[in-house]
């Protein structure tokens, strides 16, 4: 079902070091090794310059590696949506010429990216790196509620229950694929769950 | 004359019809017996008279009935009208572009009068006579966009063109097959074409974006485009594809004629002039199959190009179901018989 993907579908890279003086680095989880691998290609000094926003999640992993980094400034946050304000206020507030990279689940780099599109920074300009979970946001086109986390094929909608097939179709500016009612046409068929996005 | 607006409906009771002069005025796709895309673009020039070309912006007997259909969509759901920040500016254009052309095309149902900025659009059908000022939003009851479009057939999509591409960032969007405004307002022309099956491998998309993005003013181009529908619903969204779904399973070799709708999709490309945008209308028109047959040689075509059509584009356009009923039907009134060439009845 992955495996072929479609135009849609974001395509992460490798981050790598841009140039300029301010970089400001969004990472959950397994995102942290992102950083500490491009920190290898860095110049000098390169972190002087840098903050660091970092989602542990429960496992609490990687903390110290991103201290060694000796960044300007390393935040801690413990969920995207308690950080989410402060990425606004530091989003708002940045100069021309901040380089933004973010490194992580799908679902961190798709939200925090939907925080820089609403600041007016373009898309192509984002350094991404997807590690760790490939767990999806998806948006119920029926209800327009947003499920988080959505691990099977097909998923329950949280919000208003319908049984959804998970499209590779994706929203930048929602940051969430796409889920439609998979069984609309005869509510009998139900296909069986299975767990492919881990 | 004038035309002579049908009462019918598009959902519950399913009244919807074609007179006579319709069925044989319908738009039908395909030139050939057989179907595969292609980027079948041409300009958008005026055609025969009595047919859907014989004004740019074709007005016709579904009128009133398409356009109360629209407003209970809108009621149920504002999000099928949305218009980014940026595209103010192009929905006056478009204002512009749909209060002129229906004027020109059907002076005794419209009429716009201009004093300079100061505008009187007088819209007889649907009993409107406003007078506003152009460029200045707060004189109207809808942003501009939304204003003309509860007033004109068909769904419109406004391309902001940035970047060598055209991104999706206004449209009413209430007859659409399948796809969600909601979803793809901000995306380019690759993202929103993403799900389509078989197309990018053969480089449609970079060719038609190619082709539209050099598309000039007063040089309008158009394509066709078709799937099938049950029963003559315009709102076939995804937003309640659980409500029409089930309409799928419901055809019989005894409902067909009156169940199964061919629909075609009569798209154009305008250059806007301020903004320099795109508008895509998207126009749809509908026909029963029993409607549809009564032209022999539409018959015969359709059992071919339904019969040998490729498994994924069936599977897209949402045949799967009843193909085989369909198939069968329409085999009755095909004796092999070659066809004319081009679209039109014989």
């Amino acid at each position: 079902m992955a495996a072929k993907t479609i135009i849609s579908r974001p395509i992460y890279g490798t981050l790598s070091p841009q140039s300029g003086k301010h970089h400001l680095f969004i990472a959950d989880a397994e995102g942290a090794l992102a950083i500490t691998d491009m920190a290898r290609k860095a110049p000098p000094g390169f972190f002087d310059g840098a903050e660091i926003n970092f989602i542990p999640g429960l496992e609490g992993k990687h903390i110290a590696a991103l201290e060694a980094l000796k960044p300007a400034q390393l935040h801690i946050a413990p969920s995207f949506a308690s950080l989410l304000p402060r990425l606004k206020q530091t989003l708002t507030n940045a100069h021309m010429g901040l380089r933004l990279y973010l490194a992580g689940t799908e679902g961190l780099i798709g939200q925090a990216m939907q925080a820089a599109l609403e600041a007016g920074i373009d898309h192509t300009s984002i350094e991404t790196e997807h590690r760790g979970s490939l767990a999806r946001r998806m948006q119920c086109v029926h209800c327009k509620g947003i499920t988080e986390n959505v691990t099977t094929q097909p998923a329950l909608c949280s919000h208003c229950g319908l049984l959804l097939l998970v499209r590779d179709h994706y929203s930048r500016r929602l940051a969430a694929f796409q889920g439609v009612c998979i069984n609309a046409e005869d509510r009998s068929e139900v296909p069986p769950m299975e767990e492919i996005f881990r | 004359m004038g035309i002579t607006f049908r009462k019918e409906t598009f959902r519950d009771d399913y009244t919807f019809r074609n007179s006579p002069e319709h069925i044989r005025r319908f738009p039908f796709p395909f030139n050939e017996d057989s179907y595969m895309y292609a980027v079948n673009i041409e300009p958008h020039v005026v055609g025969p008279k009595g047919s859907v070309l014989e004004n740019l912006i074709d007005v016709d007997e579904h009128y009133v009935a398409e356009m109360q259909d629209r407003a209970l969509v809108l009621a149920e759901d504002p999000l099928r009208c949305q218009s980014l920040p940026h595209m103010t500016l192009a929905g006056w254009d478009l204002l512009e572009l749909l209060m002129e052309q229906q004027a020109l095309g059907y002076p005794e149902h419209f009429t716009l009068e201009r004093n300079g900025d100061r505008w009187r659009w007088i819209n007889r059908p649907l009993g409107i006579d406003d007078t506003f000022t152009f460029g200045d939003t707060s004189t109207l009851p809808y942003g501009p966009m939304e204003y003309i479009t509860r007033q004109s057939q068909g769904d419109f999509c406004i391309l902001d063109q940035r970047d060598g591409n055209l991104w999706m960032d206004a449209g009413m969007v209430t007859t659409q097959a399948d796809w969600s405004l909601d979803f793809d307002i901000g995306m380019n022309f690759f993202e929103w074409h993403a799900p389509v099956p078989l197309a990018h491998e053969k480089g449609i998309f970079t060719r038609a974006l190619k082709f539209l993005t050099n598309i000039q003013q007063g040089k309008p181009a158009r394509r066709l485009n078709w799937t099938m529908t049950i029963n003559p619903r315009l709102d076939t969204s995804p937003e309640n594809y659980h409500k029409w779904g089930p309409d799928r399973a419901t055809v019989t070799p005894e409902n067909v004629g009156q169940k199964v709708h061919l629909r075609v999709e009569l798209q154009s490309f305008w250059r806007l002039p301020r903004s320099n945008a795109i508008v895509f209308p998207i126009r749809c028109y509908l026909i029963k199959m029993d409607e549809l047959v009564t032209q022999p040689k539409w018959a015969r075509r359709l059992h071919r190009v339904i019969r040998d059509l490729p498994e994924e584009l069936a599977t897209y356009k949402g045949l799967t179901r009843y193909r085989p009923t369909l198939v069968e039907w329409l085999s009755k009134l095909d004796d092999g018989s070659p066809t004319s060439p081009g679209f039109g009845p014989d």
